[in-house]
């Protein structure tokens, strides 16, 4: 059987067929799902295995990025969201989904429940929007999305991606307890300055994960870099006999071979 | 009329970044500010201000600011209630609000309201504004104007200085009282004219005479409403009258140019491939089985000289929907831009009165089109930039969408009894006079006067549309479907109509605010809107469609059989139109052309004294300089298909020539976008312009893996006014030479657009920009995974230069350097082009090539730089091996370094080819000038050997990198201020 994901879109989201589309091709089952139809009845959601928000700029990003679509899912879909993550299922934010599951108050999610925002996702340093590819090393041992330990190359394209948190006990609390998915690192895997840390995010924090290892939110874009000719420089090194998958490929891949035990 | 309101008390909720928190926003507003001369700025601190209509008091705008306008994290605010003000904390000592004027769209307030009804809380209405509040002691007036330069825009918005100032979160504004007016049209001249200026409708005399005739038949005088439908279906902007007119040139004589010489090449090509040519509102050709793609480049120059970021937003929005409005509905997939403005270090006292900086040109129009474009979330992979002071008080902005259509939705006709459906955005007063305003020359008092053809874009609008619209297409519930762009309703129903008739009541159409008359609503250019043509048994399905999608949509009227357009209100008819006088009745227009001059004689410039430096020079002129900081800040990677992306290497540095896409995420099939454009060329010569402009298309799409036998072109032309024979002459020998290209190079021209009348008035008389014409290429790739880059790929390969080498410099980045453009303007040998880019297209198929990059300006020392940008390599070439011919009239001696290196001749080719495929790759250019020229390095140097064989240029590619990169890296781009909006 398919693992059944939600892509859930909103007026503004903008990436939610690539984002089905990777999901389809590691082997899940992918809908994508309008907020209106979840906010008319739940059903699609318990039903479901995993919930993935992805990028795009939800509601135009009104009043900030994704707080509007923020706050419909928590005054409308707490409950079954908390369910689906109580009940063994995923739930992934990428982008504008990162940023949603921060402004729920999901992620980092030290002091559960949701609904306490810890920590924000605010303007780039550089105060524009910037596309352009990252390194990354994964560093979270429970994530089910990303073993630890892997340098991977993806894409990122944002204007509010720093991470902030709400003060240093609460980053203390964050790296103590593993809650660090992804940092943002140098060619050589030092640590990086701008632009390879492209935001300003305090401790090179690109990507957050919850106390269970099933939550995962990240500012890169995986399903930019789900196939080999994603990679900014794929026309340098083309081994012969090497598979087609980006570096984005593995959490889909990962999520997929979780959910099916 | 909408009942009256319940009682509500208006709040204003302002936000600040919390202590110790950095704010982004205000940093870049002090950069700013400092930038456009106020001095003594402090630290500057941003406000995002929300005035709330709220029913329920202060307790529901202080619950509602902590749930929803401030972040928990980073910001603290404040509630204020009427006549309350946020005090200055200590040390700062102004504060400038920037608040849009009544009647300008507000998107973020959509997401406002969405929000706050989301957290259970009543809102009536809401507006954003933004304030900054500065420290030290700058002095007031000072600090307006350069908060109206920096921070926002008098066409727009009002910028104060003061304590803060109260925001009404509600639009006031009368109802319309119903007036039907008509006009009658006199017999004087004189007076006839005057009705054509008062009424703002850019009719000519000959123009008014024939709709005088018309209405003395049918014995009766015109509605308002029906000389502004005539007015904008017989604008310039809609009807192309100058170039699809007779024009007379050199004792040839064209009835209509266009159909002369562009469409008359590409009806002799006939490409099997070729789906739909110059009718609907894009190009269409075939891409595989299941689709096609769409190719279409607006211009959107007037509205961005007013308001650059408005102007350039609404001007991706309005190309977007030219895309979602050809065949049945195409879906876009890539987007492309090119920008025309003056110098961007223009002294404020050289800009004219009335005119934006060029800085502030750019800024502005690159953030719109990233806010726009992103949010729609279509990638912006390709385009250019180039910098002309004629271009200052009238730059262009072009923007380009290429969709994707299924096979089957090409056809589109609306039937008699079909239902007129309006969809998407609101109707308001924004954008009334769109068509005609863009076919007039702009003048010093345009930047106030012209604020209503200025409008704003709700790109979230749009994608709402989008994402209805295709579901719609899919499920088959229409029959005919347009964009609302210029004109309005009144084009887009006129256009819909044209082959069977219509009957619309504009009284249904719903508005953004009470107070339209009938013939605003009509002609409005609201932003946002599409008209379907749906049969009767699709309504309430399509209607219910478009609700879950949150799009609004009504039924405004109904196709017919009568040959008329019919337009009432409230049942009352206010305009009867024959739709064959409408779309046929336009006296066509003659003019008369004079072949264009040569400006001045070839100089005689002496060698440089180091040819490092001039590489230097020439690698920091603007037309050259890196564009990253732009292209950075549009998201080129959105829908997962940019295979080639707008920087190449290891570290992303080197300039690719085309964008590689892959329209489908299950198919390996691909397009090469690229374009073509320089009009320096034109001072020479422009049909000379024409052809290079041809070769520089093609040249970069073939270079990155495109099928050179599968090109597809468009032109877009612009130029200052057509009633001087000399600019209709270079307008006349730009179309012939795209003609001549076209046929030679077998590759059709599929749909274009022009805009005329770019001037720009002011004391000292009228400035016309240089003669533009912008091609756009696009091409098909077999398979994206043979694309090919621009950057090195490893030392000790071949450096293989493909073409002729000729002291053709006329036009070029060097000559400009100067101050100088000469007459040695690079001639294109059309027959040689043909064969060398199907030889290059011959070495892609064969994965000859380990990186390929066309010369462009600045020639092969640009090229030769450009391709070693951050792959840590390097390399080593001899002059002396370069196949060179004397050239352009023998003007000029080749036997030079600099010319050499710096020569513009075109259709050449710089390929890195590993030493093992050199033979083969040689193999494929027998008969074509060739040469291997030198090496790649392991050292990441640029080393040079001149024809005297001594080394002439040796310099680090980390130090040509650093002057190619700094001159427009910007830094901080223009803080907008929308609060939550765009950043």
């Amino acid at each position: 059987m398919k693992p059944r994901f939600l892509v859930l879109r909103a007026a503004g989201t903008n990436c939610d067929l690539e984002t089905a589309f990777a999901l389809e091709s590691c082997g899940a089952r992918a809908e994508r799902v309008h907020v209106n139809r979840l906010l008319g009845g739940q059903a699609a959601l318990d039903a479901c295995d995993a919930l993935v928000i992805p990028g795009g700029f939800s509601y135009g990003d009104d009043i900030a990025a994704g707080k509007v679509l923020a706050v419909e899912l928590l005054h409308h879909l707490r409950d079954p969201i908390l369910a689906l993550v109580e009940r063994g299922g995923l739930v992934l934010g990428i982008c504008n989904g990162f940023q949603v599951l921060v402004k729920m108050g999901m992620l980092p999610g030290i002091a559960a429940p949701i609904g306490v925002q810890e920590a924000a996702l605010t303007d780039n340093d550089s105060s524009r929007y910037e596309d352009r590819r990252v390194r990354l090393v994964s560093v979270a041992e429970r994530c089910v999305f990303c073993g630890p330990g892997e340098r991977i190359e993806l894409p990122l394209a944002h204007a509010e991606g720093k991470y902030v948190p709400r003060d240093a006990a609460l980053h203390r609390a964050v790296v103590a307890g593993g809650h660090v998915a992804l940092r943002y690192v140098a060619a050589d895997g030092g640590a990086p300055s701008y632009p390879e840390n492209p935001n300003g995010s305090i401790d090179h924090v690109a990507g957050l994960v919850d106390r269970t290892g099933r939550v995962l939110g990240l500012m890169p874009h995986p399903e930019r870099a789900l196939l080999r000719v994603h990679h900014p420089a794929w026309t340098r090194e083309t081994p012969p006999g090497a598979g087609e998958d980006g570096h984005g490929a593995r959490f889909f891949r990962n999520a997929v071979l979780y959910l099916r035990g | 009329m909408p009942p009256s309101p319940p009682s509500y008390e208006s709040f204003r909720v302002e936000v600040l970044v919390r202590a110790g928190f950095s704010d982004a926003r205000g940093n870049a507003a002090r950069a700013e500010l400092e930038q456009y001369g106020a001095r003594g700025v402090g630290a500057v601190q941003s406000v995002r201000g929300f005035s709330l209509a709220l029913p329920g008091g202060r307790a529901a705008a202080e619950r509602i600011a902590a749930a929803v306008l401030a972040d928990a994290v980073t910001d603290v605010f404040a509630v204020l209630g009427e006549g309350e003000l946020l005090p200055l904390p200590a040390g700062f000592s102004r504060r400038i609000d920037v608040v849009k004027k009544a009647g300008v769209m507000d998107p973020a307030a959509e997401g406002v309201l969405r929000a706050v009804r989301a957290a259970g809380e009543d809102i009536l209405a809401a507006r954003t504004y933004s304030a900054f509040l500065v420290a030290g002691e700058p002095g007031a007036e000072a600090l307006r104007q350069a908060g109206a330069r920096a921070l926002g825009n008098e066409a727009i918005e009002e910028i104060s200085v003061g304590a803060g100032r109260p925001v009404e979160p509600l639009a006031q504004s009368a109802p319309a009282r119903f007036l039907r007016v008509v006009v009658d049209l006199p017999e004087s001249d004189e007076r006839l004219l005057a009705i054509s200026a008062a009424g703002g409708l850019s009719l000519s005399l000959e123009e008014m005479r024939a709709i005088r005739a018309h209405f003395r038949a049918a014995a009766r005088s015109p509605t308002d409403l029906e000389l502004e439908t005539i007015a904008q279906t017989w604008s310039e902007h809609c009807k192309h009258k100058t170039l699809t007119g007779a024009v007379e040139i050199d004792g040839r004589r064209y009835e209509n140019l266009l159909q002369e010489t562009i469409f008359a090449a590409t009806r002799a090509l006939d490409r099997p491939w070729c789906v739909s040519v110059f009718s609907d509102n894009a190009g269409v050709v075939a891409f595989d089985e299941d689709f096609h793609v769409t190719f279409k480049v607006e211009t959107h120059n007037h509205p961005s000289a007013i308001e650059p970021y408005g102007g350039a937003g609404t001007g991706i929005g309005g190309v977007l929907r030219d895309t979602m409005g050809t065949g049945l509905g195409a879906k876009p997939i890539v987007s492309t831009d090119v920008f025309c403005v003056g110098p961007p270090d223009l002294a404020q006292d050289q800009v004219p009165p009335g005119a934006l900086s060029p800085l502030r040109v750019l800024k502005g129009v690159v953030a719109g089109v990233r806010d726009y474009g992103n949010r729609m979330g279509i990638p912006t992979a390709n385009g250019a930039v180039l910098f002309d002071r004629r271009y200052t008080g009238n730059p262009l902005v072009f923007c380009g969408s290429v969709g994707l259509l299924p096979a089957g939705k090409v056809e589109k006709n609306a039937r008699p009894g079909d239902l007129v459906v309006v969809a998407g955005g609101r109707t308001g007063r924004d954008g009334i006079h769109g068509a005609t305003f863009s076919s007039r020359e702009l003048h010093s008092a345009s930047e106030t006067l012209d604020s209503g053809a200025v409008q704003i874009g709700n790109a979230i609008a749009e994608k709402r549309l989008l994402d209805a619209l295709l579901q719609a297409r899919d499920r088959g519930l229409y029959t005919c479907i347009t964009d609302c762009g210029a004109g309005g309703l009144s084009s887009a129903v006129g256009e819909m109509a044209a082959a069977c008739g219509a009957d619309v009541d504009v009284e249904k159409v719903p508005l953004k605010y009470a107070g339209l008359s009938y013939a605003e609503i009509w002609i409005s250019e609201a932003q946002e809107r599409m008209v379907f043509a749906v049969p009767p048994e699709h309504e309430a399905e399509l209607l219910e469609l478009f609700s879950s999608e949150d799009v609004e949509a009504t039924v405004i009227g109904r196709f017919t059989a009568s040959g008329r357009l019919v337009v009432r209100c409230g049942g009352a008819p206010v305009g009867d139109l024959d739709l064959d006088f409408l779309h046929q009745g336009v006296p066509r227009v003659a003019r008369r052309a004079a072949l264009p001059a040569a400006r001045e004689d070839e100089p005689d410039l002496p060698s440089p004294e180091s040819l490092g430096g001039a590489l230097l020079q020439l690698l920091s002129a603007p037309n050259i300089a890196s564009k990253e900081w732009i292209v950075r800040q549009y998201d080129h990677e959105v829908l997962a298909g940019t295979v080639v992306k707008p920087f190449a290497g290891r570290e992303q540095l080197a300039p690719a020539d085309a964008a590689v896409i892959k329209p489908r995420l299950d198919s390996s099939r691909g397009i090469a976008i690229g374009c073509g454009i320089n009009p320096a060329y034109g001072d020479v010569d422009p049909y000379e312009m024409g052809l290079l402009a041809v070769d520089e298309a093609v040249r970069n799409v073939v270079a990155a893996g495109g099928r050179a036998d599968r090109v597809a072109l468009l032109d877009n032309f612009c130029a200052g006014s057509c009633e001087r024979p000399e600019i209709l002459g270079a307008v006349a020998r730009v179309a012939e030479a795209c003609r001549d290209a076209a046929l030679a190079l077998g590759a059709p021209f599929i749909s274009g657009k022009d805009s005329l009348n770019n001037e720009y008035r002011c004391a000292e008389g009228s400035a016309a920009i240089p003669t533009t014409l912008l091609v756009s290429a696009l091409a098909h790739v077999d398979d994206v995974r043979r694309a090919v880059t621009t950057d090195l790929k490893r030392a000790g390969s071949a450096l293989l230069l493909v073409g002729v080498t000729r002291a053709e410099l006329g036009g070029s980045a060097w000559y400009a350097l100067h101050g100088r453009i000469g007459r040695s303007v690079p001639q294109v040998d059309l027959e040689r082009a043909r064969e060398t880019f199907a030889a290059i297209t011959g070495l892609q198929n064969g994965r000859l090539a380990l990186a390929c990059h066309d010369l462009a300006e600045g020639g092969l020392g640009v090229a030769l730089a450009e391709m070693a940008f951050g792959t840590g390599l390097g390399a080593e070439v001899d002059l002396a091996l370069v196949p060179r011919a004397s050239g352009a009239g023998g003007l000029l001696s080749v036997e030079r370094d600099d010319r050499i290196l710096f020569s513009e001749s075109p259709t050449r080719f710089l390929l890195e080819v590993a030493p093992e495929r050199l033979a083969g790759a040689r193999e494929l250019l027998a008969g074509l000038p060739h040469a291997v020229i030198g090496q790649t390095s392991a050292a990441p140097r640029l080393a040079i050997r001149g024809l005297e064989r001594a080394l002439v240029l040796d310099e680090p590619i980390a130090s040509l990198q650093r002057a190619f990169a700094a001159p427009l890296d910007f830094g901080s781009p223009a803080a907008r201020p929308a609060a939550g909006g765009p950043r």
